[in-house]
């Protein structure tokens, strides 16, 4: 459905975006992640038309689009990360707006409007302003127009960005829907856990260059480590305790001590924390707070660039 | 293409008319300052009693000569005439309370007589106090005070006591003058005769017929006509500025459609817009349509209501002016679409665009006409297109023209509103930012 070839785009001196490739077949949700500034809109921008590469090919179906106005634009819907809606008129004059921009009669629009506006849960304030819609209901309705013309590949930008959970939960509804019905999902974000819960690919992207590409489970398999236990001793106080004695231990992948808390890697949960808790106790280091977290894409990004994905 | 055209630029008169607030504005800010700039400069033509010029007279001389101009100066239609003290006068006139105060001198109507006949003798001087921020109607004051001062000392000096005794002590004086013979035998032939005419008119005025003229007069009267799109239809002050203030604030429209347009290449709309199948052509002519439409609109509203208000009549070409209204329309869309075209930053853009349809308005002659400007800014002004605009919107109106007084102007309209939208379409940035 859709194959990027080692797109490039700079400004002067600024390189945003550096031989960037991805594929992404018919049905399949690819997230694109990576921090701001990593060149994600960029890509996106390129991929929708909007900007012309200084190299590199966008491929719809196997071929170029071919102008402004080639027909091939109908199989893309854009969610742009900016809300792309006029706030003085009601939200179904704006999606009849966009309904028509596709060449859509009056009828076929009612009809696509209807259906977008119950996919999106705002069936009910098809007639009130969008300036009267909170935050969430805006990014809905953000989507909802992107929907119009049934386009067979949705680029996302961010489209979660500065919402509450409980929107952000009900666009995730209408996206696993979308999925379910054979769309094709390019997902901006920098947020890891909705790339995990969404996409059946990740394109990690950084400094405009792709610095990964794989399922969750293959990234997953880049981690040095699959769990941390956090481990906090009594008196916080780690007198006496040697970081290479606990990376002896069968499992322990890494150690780092801070103060009275020690941060260790570990491959598996259930089979080797019980031995390095024993091995505290008996050798004089007794803890009062025990916790594990596992490792997320988060850690994969750490991981591969040594920075945090929110820097 | 045309669907989506359509839907573009009714969506932009939705918004327009939709924004009530802004509407009102649009169109009340014009008629406010129309109204006002509208009866300064002669507002209906109704009640047209020119405002006086204040102005003071410090008679030091006391002479029936200097009587006689103060009293002439009271009665002259164009001034608001007082006597005062001089330091009453300076004050006055400082205080810009007096325009003008003349303070005539002692002995001035005596010098001003031996003057008059001789012209080796020295001329009295009157004093003339001026307020320097009048300075255009200082000139129309001295214009009036030579005329009322010419005919009081010629009339006392023909016909006045001081007249007649100086033509006895010249008469008296003559045969001791060292003046050549011939010279002195003309000379005793005048004044004999003036001293007859004065004579003759003395029995006249015993005998009660009419006296003839006493002195010099202003040898003309004026007769004045304004001449405006018909015989005895005044001039309509409310015409030109009403058409100024519409295109003073139809341009401002313009700006707001170029800074409308760069804002919105930072939005998500523009993304939308460019992502769906359309050309650049629908994009910005679409905009183009609808910002001319609402620009006629305006204008409609103005003249209708400086019609039904002020009685301001399309005496001229009606096609001459519904084709300059639209010409201007154009051209102000297309200027909208440079502003976008040019400009970098809503913020950088706003500023520079303002002051330069400021400039483009004040030298097109919306504020003040274009008459009062020197004769170089005059001749320069031509480049301007919004003194094509006022020249067709003045034509077609209060001067009650037909429609070849409004074909240049529309030519030349539609001539720049295809220049700036070509040069929009060439600049502009379609790409969006990242």
């Amino acid at each position: 459905m859709l194959e990027v070839t080692a797109l490039r785009k700079s400004y002067g001196d600024i390189v945003a975006v550096d031989g960037v490739s991805l594929k992404a077949g018919r049905g399949e949700t690819i997230g694109l992640l990576g921090p701001n500034g990593a060149g994600k809109t960029t890509t996106v921008s390129m991929i929708a038309g909007l900007l012309r590469p200084d190299s590199g090919t966008v491929l719809i179906d196997g071929r170029a689009l071919a102008g402004d106005t080639d027909p091939a634009k109908r199989a893309i819907g854009l969610v742009p990360q900016d809300i792309g809606l006029y706030p003085e008129i009601s939200a179904r004059e704006n999606l009849h707006l966009f309904g028509a921009l596709y060449g859509m009669d009056r009828a076929q629009r009612r009809r696509a409007i209807d259906a977008a506006l119950d996919l999106v849960g705002l069936a009910e304030r098809g007639k009130d302003k969008v300036s009267g819609f909170s935050g969430g209901m805006m990014r809905r309705l953000n989507l909802a127009a992107a929907l119009l013309h049934d386009p067979q590949l949705l680029l996302l930008d961010e489209p979660t960005v500065g919402v509450d959970p409980q929107s952000r939960n009900a666009i995730f509804d209408n996206l696993e829907t979308l999925k379910q019905r054979g769309k094709t999902l390019l997902y901006t974000t920098h947020y890891m856990e909705e790339a995990e819960r969404l996409c059946d690919r990740m394109v990690i992207i950084d400094h405009g260059k792709v610095i990964a590409d794989d399922t969750l489970q293959g990234l997953h398999r880049l981690l040095p480590v699959a769990n941390v236990l956090t481990v906090e001793l009594e008196g916080a106080k780690a007198d006496g305790l040697r970081p290479e004695d606990l990376r002896a231990l069968p499992g322990v992948q890494s150690v780092e001590v801070d103060g009275g808390t020690l941060s260790i890697g570990i491959r598996d949960l259930a089979a080797d924390s019980p031995g390095i808790l024993l091995w505290l106790v008996e050798h004089g280091h007794p803890f009062s707070h025990v916790a594990s977290e596992r490792a997320s894409l988060e850690t994969v990004f750490l991981t591969l660039t040594g920075r945090s994905l929110r820097d | 293409m045309l669907a989506p055209f359509l839907a573009l630029t009714a969506k932009d008169l939705k918004l327009f008319f939709r924004n009530r607030r802004a509407l009102l504005m649009t169109i009340a800010a014009p008629i406010a300052i129309g109204s006002f700039f509208g009866y300064i400069f002669g507002g209906g033509g109704a009640s047209t009693e020119p405002s006086r010029i204040p102005v003071l007279a410090v008679d030091q001389d006391g002479s029936t000569v200097s009587r006689e101009i103060t009293a002439a100066l009271t009665a002259d239609k164009n001034l608001a005439m007082r006597t005062a003290t001089l330091e009453q006068a300076r004050e006055a006139v400082r205080k810009g309370k007096a325009t003008v105060a003349f303070v005539i001198p002692k002995g001035f109507g005596a010098d001003a007589g031996r003057a008059f006949f001789n012209g080796a003798a020295a001329k009295p001087e009157i004093g003339v106090l001026y307020d320097p921020s009048h300075g255009a109607e200082m000139g129309m004051v001295e214009g009036i005070l030579t005329g009322h001062v010419m005919e009081a000392v010629s009339k006392e000096m023909f016909n006045g006591p001081t007249g007649r005794a100086m033509v006895k002590d010249t008469l008296a004086q003559l045969d001791t003058s060292t003046m050549p013979a011939d010279q002195k035998t003309s000379l005793r032939e005048l004044l004999h005769g003036l001293d007859g005419w004065n004579a003759v008119r003395d029995a006249d005025t015993a005998s009660g017929r009419p006296a003839p003229s006493a002195g010099l007069t202003v040898p003309y009267q004026v007769k004045t006509e304004a001449v405006t799109s018909g015989a005895g239809v005044k001039y309509n002050g409310y015409a030109h500025s009403f058409g100024g203030m519409g295109i003073q604030f139809i341009l401002f429209m313009g700006i707001e459609v170029g800074i409308g347009l760069l804002t919105q290449r930072h939005t998500g709309v523009w993304k939308r817009l460019g992502a769906a199948p359309l050309s650049r052509g629908v994009l910005l002519g679409s905009r183009a349509t609808s910002a001319a439409l609402t620009s006629m609109f305006v204008l409609m509203v103005l003249f209708a209501f400086a019609g039904v208000v002020f009685g301001v009549r399309i005496a001229g070409s009606v096609a001459g002016f519904l084709g300059v209204c639209a010409a201007f329309s154009l051209m102000t869309a297309a200027w909208g679409l440079l502003i976008a075209a040019l400009g970098k930053t809503p913020e950088a853009t706003r500023g520079l665009a303002i002051v330069t349809t400021l400039f483009m308005v004040m030298l097109g002659g919306a504020w003040v006409p274009t008459f009062v400007f020197p004769a170089w800014l005059q001749k320069l002004t031509v480049v301007i297109p919004t003194r094509w605009a006022m020249d067709g919107l003045d034509a077609t109106t209060w001067r009650g023209l037909g429609f070849s007084a409004a074909a240049l102007p529309i030519v030349l309209l539609t001539g720049c509103a295809l220049v700036f939208g070509a040069l929009a379409v060439l600049r502009f940035r379609w790409e969006v930012d990242g």
